[in-house]
């Protein structure tokens, strides 16, 4: 059952049009990403959400109550949808001590003294935050300042937890720590998360779908598995994990590598509805492509450029015709030197139509 | 780092280039320790001197007894009162005007925010002199107008009075606060508003519980800074109060040395009140440097998204028109009665074209001595007080802020004195220590007007140079030292440069103030010796309104077109 709905939500400032008739429901208890590069139009979406910023055109609804909609000029504050957010910048005011930050939303609900208490101390319970409930935030490291911002937004047991870019602003380790502190918070609380990131592996980590957005369009909803293996585009596939593009071209109903003679082997031949196109892209992952030798099908020829030791795998750039991929393979596989001559096949090639 | 670098160049052959360094060192702290003790230091302390000790014995008892005088006392009530209406009501309209044009939709904010910003120009004296020409009770132009055509028996408002005074100090003093809380409120996170709106809470309760208390520190530093201001402050309280024998500390100051020619007692009850003042901004001083360092909230914020605004609805155009109208009120109008006025054949006169002309600009610009040696003592006044202090100002704070030799505590706490004293105990100052007693004597002549100047605008180069020296990181200098060059050829090719904007600032910071100078001038002039300001000053307590209302109008294009220009030339300089 749907439980958050936005319906051809569009977003104009003045000439340019942040988020273009975007469509989507989010169920109860998910949790949703919005990934995409910076500008993309993610944030903007969340803040409409949020009710920070008006909608030039569409509709958003929580349950079967409407939220905004500029076409019935109806359009409900920010602080009237009881929603939780978490901010970037943790938002924690520097004025008030953790306590008083944690019921500051309860206070403004004009809630009885003891269930503010209570659930106060429950949120700052559930976020290990009880034994520095009465200290000045200021003196809290990143995690903490970002973990009162998240006892905040419990304290009211929202429905939705808008998190924007929650983790970004604290360092790697203790970014993967809180991804699953989130994540056990709402297998606690219940929530519906929407989760904006521009990180990748946060946004796989945690979400139950991925949205991937570009340039504010929309570019896929799915699963984080589907998102990784079938890509709808070009731009999902080098936007999500790493990436190799070899270009294309057909001349006479063959296929080249560009900057190479040699057609493109038997089995490695482009899908029919794009075989009319002069140009095309093939993409490939580099952990999905194996060294081969000579004689396979499919194998295609270049020569090693280079091979890098980063640890558990070792990354080799291999020279195909006068373009370059990258193929990452175990540090116990055995493979060519750099100089040497050698083949590989990609396991899950994908065709897209490439730049005349 | 600075001992590893000094370990390479010695065993490369030049000798003992630690020990030369520590000898330049030692120099330009002795300089930079002389140049304060003479200019800012012992003045100061003649003046407590002279306070506390008459005849060779501490005396604290007469202090008391000149304090408890019923003028000084008076005056010492006044300067309270007015400070504190000023100090009110300054934060009050600037706390206002900043949150209207960051925090709402009114209409052309940027326009209004330079507009707001423009009493920062004005001298407070000049707009003291239109609001006198508008609103005094018999003569001004306001009340006239009501009295002839409304049948009102007296004047609409009395200038000559507290509420006058206050009011006149409030329109030029506001920027001052505005300014602060502005700049808190833009730099400030708007998620920390955001947060507050999305966990249920109103924008009035925002603002109450969140936007206040975290720019409070911005708000009350502003107002301690317009109330140690508007304390010593000189300009509208001699030309509004003396009529009603309204004083404050520096008006009575000035009153006492100048009827009496400098008599013991007047000059007496003048050191005890300017160690009263002293003591108050040295106060307000502390105060403001508690309040920032404790309640300095880290309000910067990452992303930065455009602060949530307002919307004024149904008060967005009410609230336009009342700041048009303010500004009008309180910029436009006072400056056109200036021109105007500056324009007439005589006081009094209606405005009519027969009556207007562009004489008198002619006159104080060309045939009356007086004005044209007021316009050129200010001229050189400013541009030697300014290269003098943008220089001397520069290596202090060089030895301040860079520097590492032993004695420099003394230095920092001398480095302090220029900001916590007064331009009228400056002046009072300077006349005891050059008037004579202790061998040079420049009484009556410029120089003691320029020594003054130096020592008024101190700080202002302090300030400016040691933040822009703060800016150039000790690497650049160790950088630089480590390729080989020598202490002054790093200072000539890589400090300079860097802090030559800094040094620049500094120089126009004093050089435009210096223009429209009044309060340490008056007290020190000659005939010869006038300033614009006090040109401008006398010439109205002379009666001649309309040559005091030309040379004021010119002052105003000076400051204006000078403004203006470093505008623009500095923010060449910053891209």
């Amino acid at each position: 059952m749907s439980h958050i709905r936005l319906v051809n939500v569009t977003k104009k400032f003045g000439e340019v049009t942040a988020v273009n008739a975007l469509s989507l429901e989010i169920g109860k208890g998910e949790c949703f990403s919005m990934l995409g590069p910076s500008g993309c139009g993610k944030t903007t979406t969340l803040r409409m959400v949020a009710g920070f910023e008006d909608l030039s055109d569409g509709e958003i609804y929580v349950g079967d109550r409407l939220l905004s909609s500029p076409e019935r000029n109806y359009y409900l504050p920010p602080e009237k949808r009881n929603f939780g957010m978490v901010f970037q910048a943790f938002a924690i005011w520097p004025h008030l001590s953790v306590y008083e930050n944690v019921a500051f939303p309860l206070r403004i609900r004009k809630l009885p003294a003891a269930e503010i208490e209570k659930r106060t101390n429950d949120a700052l319970r559930s976020t290990n935050l009880l034994q520095v409930a009465a200290d000045s935030p200021a003196n809290l490291s990143g995690g903490g300042k970002q973990r009162v911002a998240l006892a905040r937004a419990l304290a009211i047991n929202p429905d939705v937890m808008l998190l924007d870019e929650p983790l970004s602003s604290l360092d790697p380790h203790l970014r993967e720590e809180m991804r699953f502190e989130i994540k056990d918070l709402q297998r606690k609380y219940g929530f519906s998360i929407i989760y904006v990131t521009h990180d990748q592996a946060e946004a796989m980590a945690l979400s139950d779908r991925i949205l991937v957005m570009k340039s504010g369009v929309v570019q896929q909803i799915d699963t984080p598995l589907n998102v990784y293996t079938n890509p709808a585009n070009k731009f999902v596939f080098s936007f999500i994990g790493l990436s190799n593009f070899l270009d294309i071209v057909c001349t006479d109903g063959k296929a080249f590598v560009r900057g190479s003679n040699a057609p493109l082997p038997e089995n490695l031949t482009p899908p029919e509805d794009k075989r009319g196109k002069k140009a095309l892209s093939l993409a490939s992952r580099p952990s999905e492509i194996d060294f081969v030798s000579e004689n396979t099908s499919g194998a295609l020829r270049g020569v090693v450029n280079r091979k890098a030791f980063l640890g558990e795998i070792i990354d080799y750039q291999i020279k195909i015709g006068e373009q370059e991929i990258r193929v990452q393979k175990g540090r116990r596989a055995p493979g060519p030197e750099p100089g040497e001559a050698c083949s590989v096949r990609m396991l899950r090639p994908f065709w897209y139509a490439g730049e005349e | 780092m600075s001992t590893s670098t000094q370990k390479m160049i010695t065993p490369a052959g030049n000798t003992l280039a630690p020990k030369s360094s520590f000898g330049v060192a030692q120099i330009m702290l002795f300089l930079s320790i002389a140049i304060l003790v003479i200019v800012v230091a012992v003045p100061v302390l003649l003046i407590f001197f002279n306070a506390f000790w008459v005849n060779g014995e501490f005396n604290l008892r007469d202090v008391v007894k000149i304090i408890l005088e019923p003028e000084t006392y008076k005056a010492l009530i006044n300067s309270l009162i007015i400070a504190s209406g000023t100090t009110l009501g300054s934060t009050i309209v600037g706390t206002f005007f900043a949150w209207l044009v960051t925090r709402t939709d009114l209409p052309y904010k940027t326009f209004m925010k330079s507009m707001f910003l423009v009493p920062f120009m004005l001298p407070s004296f000049i707009g003291a002199l239109a609001w006198k020409m508008l609103l005094s009770p018999h003569s001004g132009f306001i009340n006239k107008f009501f009295i002839n055509h409304f049948g009102f028996t007296g004047p609409l408002f009395d200038i000559y009075s507290y509420w006058g005074i206050i009011l006149v100090e409030v329109m030029y003093l506001f920027p001052f606060v505005f300014i602060q809380v502005c700049g808190a409120l833009e730099r400030m996170d708007p998620t920390l508003e955001e947060s507050a709106r999305i966990s249920g809470a109103g924008l009035f309760t925002i603002t109450r519980k969140i936007t206040i208390p975290l720019v409070l520190p911005s708000i009350l530093s502003g107002a301690l800074l317009i109330m140690l201001y508007s304390m010593a402050h000189f300009g509208t309280v001699a030309v509004l109060g003396i009529e009603n024998g309204i004083f404050n500390i520096p008006t009575l100051i000035y009153q006492r040395i100048h009827q009496s020619g400098g008599s013991f007692d007047s000059i007496r009850t003048g050191t005890v009140l300017a160690t009263v003042l002293v003591v108050s901004a040295a106060l307000i001083i502390w105060l403001q440097r508690k309040i920032l360092s404790k309640g300095n909230y880290q309000i910067i914020g990452g992303k930065s998204f455009r602060p949530m605004e307002l919307k004024l609805r149904t008060l967005r155009i009410p609230l336009f028109i009342f700041c048009l109208v303010y500004i009008g009120f309180t910029i436009v109008l006072p400056t056109v009665v200036i021109f105007l006025v500056g324009g007439l054949k005589t006081y009094g006169l209606p405005f009519t074209w027969e009556n207007l002309s562009l004489k008198n600009y002619k006159f104080i610009l060309f045939d009356y001595k007086v004005t044209k040696d007021a316009i050129w003592n200010s001229i050189t006044l400013g541009l030697g007080a300014a290269l003098i202090t943008m220089f001397a100002g520069g290596m202090i704070s060089y030895v301040i802020v860079k520097m590492k030799v032993r004695g420099k505590g003394i230095l920092e706490f001398l480095g302090m004195l220029p900001f916590s004293v007064p331009g009228s105990v400056i002046a009072l100052g300077v006349i005891l220590a050059w008037g004579g007693k202790y061998g040079i004597n420049l009484y009556n002549t410029i120089w003691i007007i320029l020594v003054a100047y130096i020592a008024r605008y101190m700080a202002f180069s302090l300030k400016a140079n040691s933040a822009a020296l703060e800016q150039v990181h000790d690497s650049l200098v160790e950088a630089a030292r480590s390729c080989g060059a020598s202490m002054w050829q790093t200072l000539k090719d890589i400090v300079l440069p860097l802090v030559r904007p800094g040094m620049l600032a500094a120089f126009f910071l004093i050089f435009l103030p210096s223009l429209r100078e009044l309060t340490v001038s008056i007290m020190l002039y000659a005939p010869t010796t006038r300033t614009i300001g006090v040109a401008i000053y006398t010439l109205n307590e002379d009666g001649e309104t309309v040559v005091s209302a030309a040379l004021a109008g010119i002052a105003l294009i000076l400051i204006i077109v000078g403004d203006t220009l470093i505008n623009r030339f500095t923010k060449k300089a910053g891209a």
